[in-house]
């Protein structure tokens, strides 16, 4: 019992930040049809430079928000120089395109900080919390984790929803000419886009690596749970891409904590396959076929 | 006052429009006619900048539109609905609209948006409608109030009539003639319905193969039997 | 006339199996030339090669001809690979080699089955993600069956000895005694050529042009009859299957089959070898190949050189691929060799005064070259 519970606990934990990631993805392909696999390697850049931060002997939290800053101006770069000209073009391109920046971030990592492990700082416990007299599978980091990715979103909710900027960028997404002749700067909106889903991997990449060990390669398995959980919810919906990546981490901590941290991946692959062979559209699509 | 003169633009090989040149008066419903393939539709995505123009120039009240980008032509007084009308089916009924106000000074005056409800009833009860659900007359009406929301003074319209019942299109052109008359709303009206655009439409043009081939008053277009049978169909 | 004319095309396609088996025969020379004036060290190296080009040239048919994309080929070597290690597991398994590579082949065709039924259905960012997942997911399992595949170690693979009539072989022919490292070269590049010579063929028969018309055009192929899923899986599989012999080869060579050795970095290694060479030319693939096997040592001591710890330097190889990655999807979409070929084509065509502007040719250039200017009108 306590068990199956702590596995759940750590399952939504691990979750959150794959529901994080997710949204960055579906971000991204949202608004130019891309999966950005890069991301993963974007947001382990970011977190040494957050580990850069902290060994000039500086605070987390100044780690953490130069990390964030750092994610967003390269979220941006990468779009403005790398991926502009390829928007738009053959599918095939922007997949090669994305792998090599992958090649290339990783590659810097390691002649920049180095390819080895390093430990990176946790602002709050990393061990499990007292309840009733047992220790439970949640920690006082996790607790953190879920805070963040939740706050997090309801910044972007509230950014979409209800200001100007969040408009245009949705109508961007859905409509690029419509919302030129609109009179919205469809680029720049593009360039946000990519800039705000870099920094919500940001901060994945910083709430995996809390308390852990970081190395150019410590996101590479990220981004495929991330993929899955934002097919799971459809690829297309921010919302799904949180419940996708909710789902997707419990479901991992189970497979973990029951049959063998070596198989999760596998189990990724096969939820997949599963949901791309049953359901393509999601878990949650509709009867009615989506644009595009 | 809008002017075209000399204007040509193509896809690749493709001649889509040949030395167009024209005039379209303020506060007048001017109509432009021609079958399938005439080059309509690229005219109005010419002078909109969405569609870049090999030769010729675009003036809007003496200033040049051509080699504006398109992003910027809600600020200057110019609104295009496109062809299929471009609703945006995500978004709520209300968010359209704010779109459409944002456009001209990155603000929406909550003015602008009681007007547009004033003239389209319909819209107000469904303010918070995804766009999705409305019907193809309606969203017509959307795409028109969009337009109106940026408060322009030409109004590009991308066959409108199409795929509507005839009595709501009907309704429609009622409605522009109104804003025509009452707030002096300069109107471009491409239309393949020739009747019915010349019915409201002060002065008409007729593409053929990229070519204008008749430019005149609306009622000697109408009455001009061989200009209708070899081009109107009517 | 219909007669003729079909004479005419077997005398054509004759001529085209007659050139490739003449090419291969060249190659053979040119190996066994090369190979026995290496030093060990450039035969281990060159058997690498071999290796990473046979896995390449299968990749660039899937990519290049069908416009699948797959970063699983990491994966599906190491099956290749693991199979061979399982009946090479000790000095008296008496599996004779060609037999090991087979069965490895054969294995792998198998899973490739199954991954390309499963992936016949994707496209574009959906296939690269599920196959991506692969690539992480095949070494998990090496890991879980600790006992029958040998865990984080991995299984060594032993070598059997060289038959005798080899080594008479050689002695004859080069007058030197075979070493092994230059028996698995020999072995390695034998087995790039035949791969070779049946992708090359594969890829001019029906087959073949089959997978072109899918990857150009979906609707079109499908009007003319063909089955849009047989043609993906089939790309698959023979893709897979080559996968396999390279994953053979990687085992004997490296005498090891771990899970370290089938990161994702390998599978993207591969798709780095193919953008390098062109999709969809084998001697584009190969040429990859060489510049993944050969350019690390020189970019490496280059970066020493200007001051860099080794360790750093090590890293500037996979940084210049990435670049060069990046820079040939922006500028030459086709790949190197593609966009040469493409280039070298509208010249001729200019000389021969027809002049038009044709699109790029819709046999061997990447369904990249052909839509990117669509994009220009609107921006
Ligand atoms: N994107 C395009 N690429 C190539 N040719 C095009 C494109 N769009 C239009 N054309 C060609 O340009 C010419 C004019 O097309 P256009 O759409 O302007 O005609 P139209 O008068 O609007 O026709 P319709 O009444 O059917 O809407 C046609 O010959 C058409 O085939
Ligand atoms: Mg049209």
């Amino acid at each position: 019992m306590q068990q199956l519970l702590n596995t759940a606990l750590g399952g939504l934990t691990l979750g959150m930040v794959y529901a994080a990631f997710a949204l960055a993805l579906v971000l991204i392909w949202r608004s130019t049809r891309i999966v950005n696999f890069a991301q993963a390697p974007m947001a382990m850049v970011t977190t040494f430079v957050a580990l850069v931060v902290v060994d000039a002997g500086h605070s987390y939290w100044l780690a953490f928000a130069a990390a964030l800053v750092s994610g967003l101006l390269l979220g941006a770069v990468v779009e403005r120089l790398v991926v502009r000209p390829v928007e738009g073009g053959p599918e095939i391109n922007a997949v090669i395109l994305t792998l090599g920046l992958f090649i290339v971030l990783h590659a810097l990592a390691a002649v920049v900080f180095g390819n080895r492990y390093r430990s990176f700082p946790a602002p709050f416990g990393v061990r499990g919390l007292e309840v009733g007299g047992t220790t439970i599978a949640l920690t006082g980091f996790g607790v953190f984790t879920v805070l963040a990715v939740l706050v997090t979103m309801g910044l972007l909710l509230a950014l979409f929803r209800y200001t100007d900027v969040g408009l245009r960028m949705r109508a961007s997404a859905f409509n690029p000419e419509v919302a030129r002749l609109l009179g919205v700067r469809v680029g720049r909106m593009l360039t946000l886009g990519w800039a705000l889903a870099s920094l919500v991997g940001s901060l994945a990449g910083l709430l995996i690596a809390g308390g852990s060990l970081v190395h150019p390669a410590y996101m590479d398995s990220v981004v495929v749970y991330g993929f899955v959980a934002a097919v799971l919810g459809g690829l297309d919906s921010p919302i799904g891409a949180v419940v996708g990546g909710l789902l997707l981490g419990v479901a991992l901590s189970f497979v973990s904590g029951y049959v063998g941290s070596q198989l999760v991946a596998l189990a990724a692959l096969v939820i997949l396959m599963l949901v791309l062979t049953l359901r393509p559209g999601g878990l949650f699509a509709q009867a009615a076929a989506r644009r595009v | 006052m809008l002017t075209v003169t000399d204007l040509s633009a193509g896809y690749g090989p493709v001649r889509a429009l040949d030395g167009v040149s024209f005039t379209a008066d303020r506060g007048r419903v001017t109509a432009v006619l021609g079958a399938n393939g005439a080059g309509k539709t690229t005219l109005l995505r010419t002078i909109s900048g969405l569609h870049r123009a090999d030769r010729g120039s675009v003036e809007l009240d003496g200033s040049r539109l051509d080699r504006v980008a398109a992003e910027r032509m809600p600020a200057l007084g110019l609104a295009h609905v496109p062809e299929g009308r471009g609703v945006i089916t995500e978004l709520t009924v209300e968010e359209n609209l704010r779109l459409g106000g944002l456009g001209r000074a990155g603000r929406v005056d909550p003015a602008d948006l009681e007007r547009v409800y004033t003239l389209f009833p319909v819209l107000a009860d469904r303010r918070a409608a995804l766009a999705h659900v409305l019907s193809g007359g309606e969203r017509q009406m959307l795409v028109i109030a969009r337009a109106l929301m940026a408060r322009p003074t030409m109004l590009l319209l991308d066959e409108p009539s199409l795929g509507l019942a005839p009595r709501i299109v009907a309704q429609i052109f009622e409605l522009l003639r109104g804003l025509v008359e009452s707030e002096s709303l300069s109107v471009l009206l491409v239309e393949q319905n020739a009747r019915s655009a010349l019915s409201i439409a002060h002065r008409g043009v007729v593409l053929n193969l990229g070519r204008v081939v008749a430019d005149d008053d609306a009622d000697v277009l109408a009455a001009d039997d061989q200009l209708r049978h070899a081009y109107l169909g009517f | 006339m219909a007669t003729a004319l079909r004479r005419g095309r077997t005398w054509w396609a004759g001529s085209v199996l007659g050139r490739h088996l003449l090419v291969a025969l060249l190659g053979l020379v040119v190996v066994v030339v090369v190979l026995e004036s290496a030093s060990d060290f450039r035969n281990l190296q060159l058997a690498s090669m071999a290796y990473l080009g046979i896995a390449a040239g299968g990749l660039t048919v899937l990519t290049g001809l069908n416009g699948q994309i797959s970063l699983g080929h990491g994966a599906l070597m190491a099956i290749g690979a693991y199979t061979t290690a399982l009946l090479l597991d000790d000095r008296d398994a008496g599996t004779p080699l060609p037999l090991v590579v087979l069965a490895a082949v054969a294995v792998t065709l198998l899973v490739g089955a199954v991954v390309g039924a499963a992936a016949a259905r994707l496209h574009g960012p959906y296939l690269a993600g599920a196959t991506l997942a692969l690539a992480v997911a095949v070494p998990g399992i090496a890991l879980y069956f600790k006992e029958q595949l040998g865990g984080e170690q991995g299984l060594r693979v032993v070598l059997p000895d060289i038959p005798t009539w080899v080594l008479d072989l050689a002695f004859f022919v080069t007058g030197q005694d075979l070493t092994r490292s230059r028996y698995v070269a020999c072995l390695a590049w034998l087995t790039l050529i035949v791969t070779f010579v049946l992708l090359a063929n594969l890829s001019r028969t029906r087959v073949g042009r089959r997978w072109r018309a899918v990857r150009d055009d979906e609707v079109a192929a499908e009007l003319a009859g063909i089955r849009l899923g047989r043609a993906r899986v089939s790309a698959f599989v023979v893709s897979a299957a080559a996968a396999g012999a390279a994953g053979a080869m990687m085992a004997i060579t490296v005498r090891l089959a771990a899970p370290s050795g089938f990161t994702i970095t390998l599978s993207l290694t591969l798709l780095t070898a193919v953008v390098l060479g062109g999709l969809g030319s084998l001697g584009g693939a190969l040429l990859g190949a060489a510049l993944l096997t050969f350019l690390p040592q020189v970019v490496t001591d280059l970066g020493v050189d200007a001051g860099l710890s080794d360790i750093q330097a090590a890293e500037l190889a996979p940084l210049v691929y990435g670049l060069v990655m990046v820079v040939v999807v922006l500028v030459a979409p086709a790949g190197l060799v593609g966009t040469a070929r493409t280039a070298l084509l509208r010249r001729r065509l200019q000389r021969a005064g027809t002049g038009t502007s044709t699109s790029t040719s819709t046999d061997t250039a990447a369904p990249t070259s052909t839509s990117t200017t669509s994009k220009g009108t609107t921006t």
